[in-house]
């Protein structure tokens, strides 16, 4: 130590180092923005800064001194970095409010430049009954809508001179003999379906069919029904009533069954009519003193469909043994059906393409 | 079938049922409710009165009663009165203040014409009897003074309209909807059929069946010294208005009662204009009958008629002949009563479009035990009511026929129903329709005929319908269930009767199934993909006007102008059905903007209806005996249309909508385009767009649509000949494309691509090319010339002017290399790109932009 020639390091004075560090803590809280605080921590925390420059002389210090400026130095180094990266977080929160702040927007501005479109509730609805049946095992089958008449009529059961025939209303196609018709009804897909398929068969068969009825409020010459079909070594009318009761509560919720009355139909016997209980009352507005209904009118129960077991005729009609196979078919319109279960009060809407009619049914029914 | 209650009580013990339990009963029988109407419940205060005095009023613009009516009170009442034609002595139905007329119209005490009138003398109208309202209804002598108008003249009923299924004809009148309330409340019923019949003692007019197809059984009987001045009973016309029939004379009033009553047509000749024999025969050639509504009818040789020496006197089970007519001065009246083939009078009731009450009945099925017992009530109510005598004898015609037996196991309807039926059960049920059922299989059953609903029985079809199994039952329906003739119509009388509310509801476990199939899938998407795209769906008539081709501006020889044609269209003005999509659509679209919705995008798909060339006229009719053969159902076929489905847009104002942020773009040909691409990427194929001049379409704004070599479709703007003469907007635009032909091309299932984790190379390119040049053939070009390191090729401009001379277009594209293996350099994207270059001035002459 003797040896040792002490210099004095003006610098490295302890009032120096806190002065220094003083001011660079006042410069960087004086920082009003990060513009101002880059330049303070140039001039404060820079290579050229006073600081610095205080720490290289450390080296000129003898070594018993070294320690002792180091930390001192050290420590005002440390003080201002973090008053540095402090002011820094500060400023750059500050700007970043201010700039969201200006980016805001009104989010409440309408975005329609490309609407969207809509599929027909007629073609949703018929959908959405195949994928019922389709759910139960069945498979979607189709036929020609400019049918022969053989399949239309003769091979349901419905002879030339037969009145059901005449309350058919049917368009002939060329001329009245031609044998060929527009559908009066999806069953003749039944005779296909029997024709082409193997057995056990159980198909369900939407689409249009054509009556020579004028357009108004509850008919259209063009419509759409869905036929079901299912033959099979011992179906019974219990299976029809179960298959239906089963279809029943898909579309309209649990609880919600079928109801038979005899009716007819050549292509059925039995034959049934077939009602479903109200699904908006559940039946309760039949009962007397209860609210009424609007959707089943009151009656506890609304007309859907027809029904019945595959009349053995046309089965023979079909190739199928009647002593071994036997089967049920149902009906219904699409276009009844829309309107009690969407409340869509006139037919017309359902044939005239406004657009407003059919936007609201969206993708899915 | 309008029923009144009351007449129903006549045949039907009923318990005390309210109509509305009674229709319910009946719909669950199978009859169903149409509508109910009471009648007269609403009645109040009318008594039967005796007029006293009649002081005529004068002064007035017309002539005014004023009377003295006794009406069994303390004092007799004054009541002005407006009609002449009652006289002082009369009874007469008065209706008392206070009181109530049908339809809730309130009577009382008021002064008119200068008098009080204390109540109002009725008509029958005002007592809703019927149409009458030329006077006071005068009460037969002898009715007590005071008695309760209501009760005497039954004007208290309900009548219950039902809707009667063209199967059970028999139900079309009193007698055969009594037996099934009758069945229904379990209560008795007596036949109105029911009646014991003179011996018969020989021939009444002379008359024979010529054709046993026609007919199979004729009857005639005759009264003389009939008062063609006597009037129906007011009982009679009450029933007969209630039950929807006008009441026009006694005769005519009789022989419609008992067609209501017992469901069998009767008609009455005058007997004074009948020449010689009756006989039932078809129409000869070139034969003309004036019938009762003054038409003067074309026969056809297959219609049935009533002939006479004269020619024909009456269309068979239609409607009679004017010439033979009763008219209001007939004495001797000839009833008959037939039992006509139902096919005949269904085909001739249709030929002629005549529908009567009788037509209707035949054509169902008339109860072929009737006529001898419907002529004998006829003739009888005659002599009661019009004074007529009974002349001895009835003419009786017949074919003999074999009735249908039906051999089933007693346990079949439960087998169909899936319910457990006793055989007590089925063989009481079976009765109480009417069958008579005996123990075994009779062989008889394998006789056949032909039903009078046209059904064929017997022969091959019956074996094949015969079912078997223990314990058989032979059973033969009544006479009036001709629709009886199968196995499964009994197996439903049993369970229609046992209630359709008792049955099971058992769901069957089906197979499993395939799902949807391919094709249905794709159209599913299709309608998904163009409604997410922004068009809206519409399903428009298939029906078309030969002028929607010259609309549409199609060429002469346009094979679309080959449409099947509707023999009885809606609209004389839309015969055809759609060879394409278009003008549903475009109709639809005016309608929109004509509703102020002038930006319209609109779809649909559905079938259209195209000839085949030399496909045959006809489509056979086949047998329903057995299943057809291949070849039977392709001759079918082959005369059918082909039916492809199809799916087309039309869109028209702006596509992309003007806002806040902007301008908007117009609906053009490139969306149309844009919509094929949307249709065929659901069905995973590429479309190749080349110009085509087609029409709807503008010509030079028209792009065909093909996949590889199949074309599939076409789109773009509307010419504007098309656009003038639907009232489109200017610039519509339109796409049709054939699904059937997309379904048909569908590839399988998707590749998965090979994803490389390399970095991207993108080189740019603009070349010249002549403006005639496709796009499409320019970037086949670079596309086939850069080879498989290229991964993707965008044009992002099109130029064209001075910098790149007349004539020419600058298109510039992006073009990204990549490989699965490695990082490319420089000089392989560099040389893949030189490549796609130089394939592209090879194929369309295109140079490199400088």
């Amino acid at each position: 130590m003797s040896d040792y020639d002490p210099v004095e390091v003006t610098p490295l004075h302890a009032d120096e180092v806190s002065r220094m560090e003083a001011d660079a803590i006042a410069a960087i809280k004086a920082a009003g923005d990060l513009d101002a605080l880059k330049q303070a921590r140039l001039a404060h925390a820079g290579d050229r800064s006073p600081i610095a420059l205080a720490n290289r002389e450390i080296g000129a210090l003898p070594p018993a001194a070294r320690a002792e400026a180091g930390k001192r130095v050290g420590g005002a180094r440390k003080a201002i970095a973090e008053a540095l990266a402090a002011r820094q977080a500060e400023l750059e929160a500050e700007r970043d409010a201010r700039v969201l702040v200006e980016e805001t927007v009104d989010v409440s501005l309408p975005w329609d430049r490309r609407p969207r479109g809509a599929r027909h509730p007629l073609t949703t609805l018929q959908e959405h009954i195949a994928d019922a049946f389709v759910a139960m095992g069945y498979e979607v089958a189709e036929g020609p809508e400019l049918e022969g008449e053989w399949f239309n009529f003769d091979a349901l059961n419905i002879a030339k001179d037969h009145p059901a025939r005449s309350e058919h209303d049917t368009f002939f196609v060329e001329s009245t003999d031609s044998g060929m018709v527009l559908r009066t009804q999806t069953s003749p897909v039944q005779i296909r379906a029997l024709l082409q398929r193997d057995l056990p068969v159980y198909v369900i068969s939407p689409g249009k069919t054509f009556r020579t009825d004028e357009l108004d409020a509850t008919h259209t010459p063009v419509f759409h029904q869905t036929e079901g079909l299912a033959v099979d070594e011992g179906l019974t009318m219990a299976h029809l009533k179960g298959t239906l009761d089963r279809f029943a509560e898909v579309m309209f919720g649990k609880g919600i069954t079928t109801r038979f009355r005899p009716n007819y139909f050549p292509f059925t016997e039995p034959s049934a009519e077939m009602d479903l209980k109200c699904f908006v009352c559940r039946g309760a507005s039949a009962v007397p003193g209860n609210p009424p209904c609007r959707t089943c009118k009151s009656e506890g129960w609304i007309e859907w469909g027809g029904c019945g077991m595959v009349n053995p005729r046309v089965l023979v009609a079909c190739g199928v043994d009647p002593s071994r196979y036997s089967g049920f078919a149902f009906g219904m319109g699409i276009e009844r059906t829309l309107m009690f279960r969407h409340n869509a009060e006139d037919m017309r809407d359902m044939v005239e393409g406004d657009v407003r009619f059919t936007l609201p049914f969206g993708m899915e029914i | 079938m309008k029923v009144p209650l009351s007449w129903l009580r006549e045949y039907v013990d009923l318990p005390a049922a309210t109509a509305q339990e009674v229709a319910d009963k009946l719909t669950a029988a199978g009859l169903k409710l149409e509508s109910l109407t009471s009648h007269g419940h609403d009645v109040k205060n009318v008594v039967v009165g005796e007029v006293l005095e009649i002081e005529e009023l004068t002064g007035f613009k017309k002539p005014i009663r004023h009377c003295k009516v006794e009406v069994g009170e303390a004092t007799p009442r004054e009541i002005v009165c407006g009609a002449t034609n009652f006289s002082a002595g009369d009874r007469v139905p008065v209706v008392l203040p206070g009181g109530v007329l049908p339809g809730g119209f309130e009577v009382g005490a008021r002064k008119t014409y200068g008098r009080m009138s204390e109540g109002m003398i009725c008509s029958e109208r005002e007592l809703g009897l019927g149409d009458d309202h030329n006077g006071i209804m005068v009460l037969p002598a002898g009715t007590p003074i005071g008695a309760d108008v209501v009760e005497l003249l039954g004007l208290r009923d309900d009548v219950i309209e039902l809707e009667i299924t063209p199967d059970i004809g028999y139900a079309l009148s009193i007698r055969g909807v009594a037996r099934e309330v009758a069945t229904a409340f379990g209560v008795d019923f007596r036949d109105p059929a029911d009646v014991e019949l003179p011996a018969e003692t020989g021939p009444s007019w002379p008359a024979s069946i010529a054709d046993p197809t026609a007919c199979d059984r004729f009857v005639l009987r005759e009264v003389s010294g009939f008062d063609p001045a006597a009037q129906s009973p007011l009982w009679m016309r009450v029933r007969l208005t209630r039950a929807g029939m006008r009441p026009v004379s006694l005769a005519v009033d009789i022989t419609n009662y008992l067609m209501l009553e017992l469901g069998q047509p009767l008609h009455a000749f005058d007997r004074a204009k009948l020449r010689g024999e009756i006989v039932v025969r078809r129409a000869a050639p070139g034969e003309r009958l004036e019938t009762l509504d003054h038409v003067v009818r074309e026969l056809d040789p297959d219609d049935i008629l009533i002939t006479d020496a004269s020619g024909p006197i009456s269309m068979a089970g239609t409607m009679g002949g004017l010439e033979t007519e009763i008219s209001d001065a007939s004495t001797d009246i000839v009833i008959e009563a037939a039992h006509f083939s139902a096919t005949g009078i269904s085909r001739e009731s249709r030929r002629h479009g005549l529908v009567s009450e009788a037509s209707k009945r035949f054509e169902r099925g008339v109860d072929r035990e009737l006529p001898l017992v419907a002529s004998w009530r006829a003739v009888q109510l005659l002599a009661e009511l019009g004074g007529a005598t009974v002349r001895p004898g009835v003419t009786h015609a017949e074919v003999e026929v074999e009735p249908a037996r039906i051999a089933i196991p007693a346990g079949y309807p439960g087998r169909v129903a899936g319910v457990d039926y006793s055989k007590d059960t089925v063989v009481a049920r079976l009765e109480q329709v009417g069958c008579v059922v005996v123990e075994g299989d009779d062989p008889a059953v394998r006789k056949g005929g032909v039903a009078p609903t046209g059904v064929v029985t017997g022969g091959a079809l019956a074996a094949r319908l015969a079912v078997t199994g223990p314990d058989m039952i032979t059973v033969t329906p009544p006479s009036w269930r001709p629709d009886l003739t199968d196995p499964n119509d009994l197996a439903e009388e049993v369970i229609r009767l046992e209630g359709y509310e008792s049955l099971p509801s058992v769901l069957p476990s089906a197979p499993a199934g395939a799902g949807l199939t391919a094709g249905q899938r794709l159209r599913r998407r299709v309608g998904r993909a163009l409604a997410e795209g922004g068009y809206v769906e519409v399903l428009s008539y298939p029906f078309i006007s030969g002028d929607d081709f010259d609309r549409l501006q199609l060429p002469a020889d346009d094979r679309r102008r080959a449409a099947m044609r509707l023999a009885n269209p809606l609209s004389e003005d839309e015969p055809l059905m759609r060879t394409t999509l278009l003008p549903g659509l475009l109709k639809t679209l005016v309608r929109n903007v004509g509703r102020g919705f002038a930006d319209v995008a609109l779809f649909e798909t559905g079938a259209v209806y195209r000839p085949r060339e030399s496909a045959p006229r006809v489509a056979p009719v086949l047998g329903v005996e057995r299943r057809p053969t291949a070849e039977e159902t392709a001759s079918i076929e082959a005369a059918l249309p082909d039916q492809p489905l199809r799916v087309a847009v039309v869109l028209a104002g702006e596509f992309e909508r003007s806002g806040w942020w902007g301008e908007g773009r117009a609906a053009s040909w490139a969306d149309a385009v844009q919509a094929a691409r949307l249709v065929a990427a659901e069905a995973r194929v590429e479309l190749s767009i080349s110009a085509d001049q087609h029409e709807p379409w503008h010509p030079g704004r028209c792009a065909a649509l093909y996949v590889g070599d199949t074309l599939v479709g076409h789109a773009g703007e509307l010419h504007p000949r098309v656009i003038e003469a639907y009232g489109l907007p200017a610039r519509t635009a339109a796409m049709e494309l054939e699904l059937s032909r997309l379904e048909a091309v569908m590839p399988g299932p998707v590749q998965t691509p090979a994803v490389s984790a390399y970095p991207v190379a993108t080189q740019d390119v603009a070349l010249i090319v002549p403006d005639f040049t496709p796009v499409a053939d320019v970037e086949a070009a670079l596309r086939d010339g850069a080879g498989e390191l290229l991964e993707s090729i965008r044009l992002f401009d099109v130029y064209a002017g001075e910098q790149v001379g007349e004539g020419n277009k600058s298109l510039a594209y992006s073009l990204r290399f990549r490989a699965a293996d490695r990082t490319l350099t420089v000089e392989e994207t560099t040389a893949a790109r030189d490549a796609a270059v130089a394939m592209a001035a090879d194929r369309v002459g295109a140079q490199l932009r400088g």
